[in-house]
């Protein structure tokens, strides 16, 4: 499944236009802190997380991760976002917890 | 100096880190990474190395008030140097614990300071030494075979 369609089939906010819309998500991680994330989150791995300041970008670049998935329709800056496009991440925004969307996009790829 | 260097295929990448440039930290992370790719290393390797590089000049950017990160890459192993000049690490054993953390409230709320980065550069490093004066900074020096350990020893 990729990232556009992972979007899609979710209802999700894409708010760094057609970046990694393309790119194949394996599975997914949740986690705030980002000695974490670094030392498990898998390949092809989308980022649930409510951490939004720009250094978690160096993270998620680090680990090639296609997208970061913001819960509960957290506030966003524009710095964020337009430092997400330049490093080629995409964000993607939900209205749900990220314990419920943890459980959602499991069952997407579980489904393949 | 450079002599040394001249007749084999030795790459050295330097990164200065100022005091709370987490930002940098992350990226210099990200181009030993590229660089080691290129060289056509091992997938999990690159990985291990990625991480002790991350979380050594993390531990620059959070604790000290400047320090470099120095990757020298060898035929058979890559050494990971950070030196810097700060606080320093009153008790190595203690730091190394996982969910030890000196990090302030602030930097633990950004979801850095939880304790793991030393725990996490000790399971990716094959040799590992941290010195450290209280007051003056710490020096941290990682190895990572590029072959595993276990076949050098039986080679």
């Amino acid at each position: 499944m990729t990232v556009g369609e992972l979007a899609g089939v979710l209802g999700l906010e894409v708010l760094t236009g057609d970046t990694n819309l393309d790119r194949e998500v394996r599975s997914g991680y949740t986690s705030d802190l980002l000695s974490d994330v670094i030392a498990n989150i898998g390949d092809d791995a989308v980022w649930i997380t409510i951490q939004r300041h720009v250094n978690i970008l160096g993270v998620a670049k680090l680990k090639d991760v296609p997208a970061i998935i913001i819960p509960r329709k957290l506030q966003l800056e524009e710095g964020f976002i337009t430092k997400a496009r330049q490093e080629d991440i995409a964000i993607l925004r939900g209205s749900a917890s990220a314990f419920e969307l943890s459980g959602l996009i499991y069952n997407e790829l579980k489904r393949g | 100096m450079v002599d040394s260097l001249t007749y084999t295929p030795q790459i050295t990448l330097e990164f200065k880190i100022g005091e709370k440039d987490f930002f940098v930290a992350g990226e210099c992370a990200s181009r030993v990474k590229k660089t080691l790719q290129q060289l056509g290393l091992k997938q999990d390797v690159i990985k291990r190395i990625a991480i002790i590089i991350y979380e050594a000049a993390m531990n620059v950017a959070i604790h000290a008030t400047s320090g470099m990160v120095t990757v020298h890459v060898e035929p058979d192993a890559i050494t990971i140097r950070t030196d810097d000049v700060g606080a320093g690490i009153e008790d190595i054993d203690l730091a190394m614990k996982e969910g030890y953390s000196t990090a302030t409230y602030e930097i633990r709320e950004m979801g850095f300071g939880a304790g793991m980065g030393l725990s996490n550069i000790k399971q990716c490093s094959d040799d590992l030494k941290i010195e450290s004066k209280v007051g003056v900074g710490t020096t941290l020096n990682a190895k990572v075979y590029f072959q595993d350990q276990a076949r050098q020893a039986d080679g």
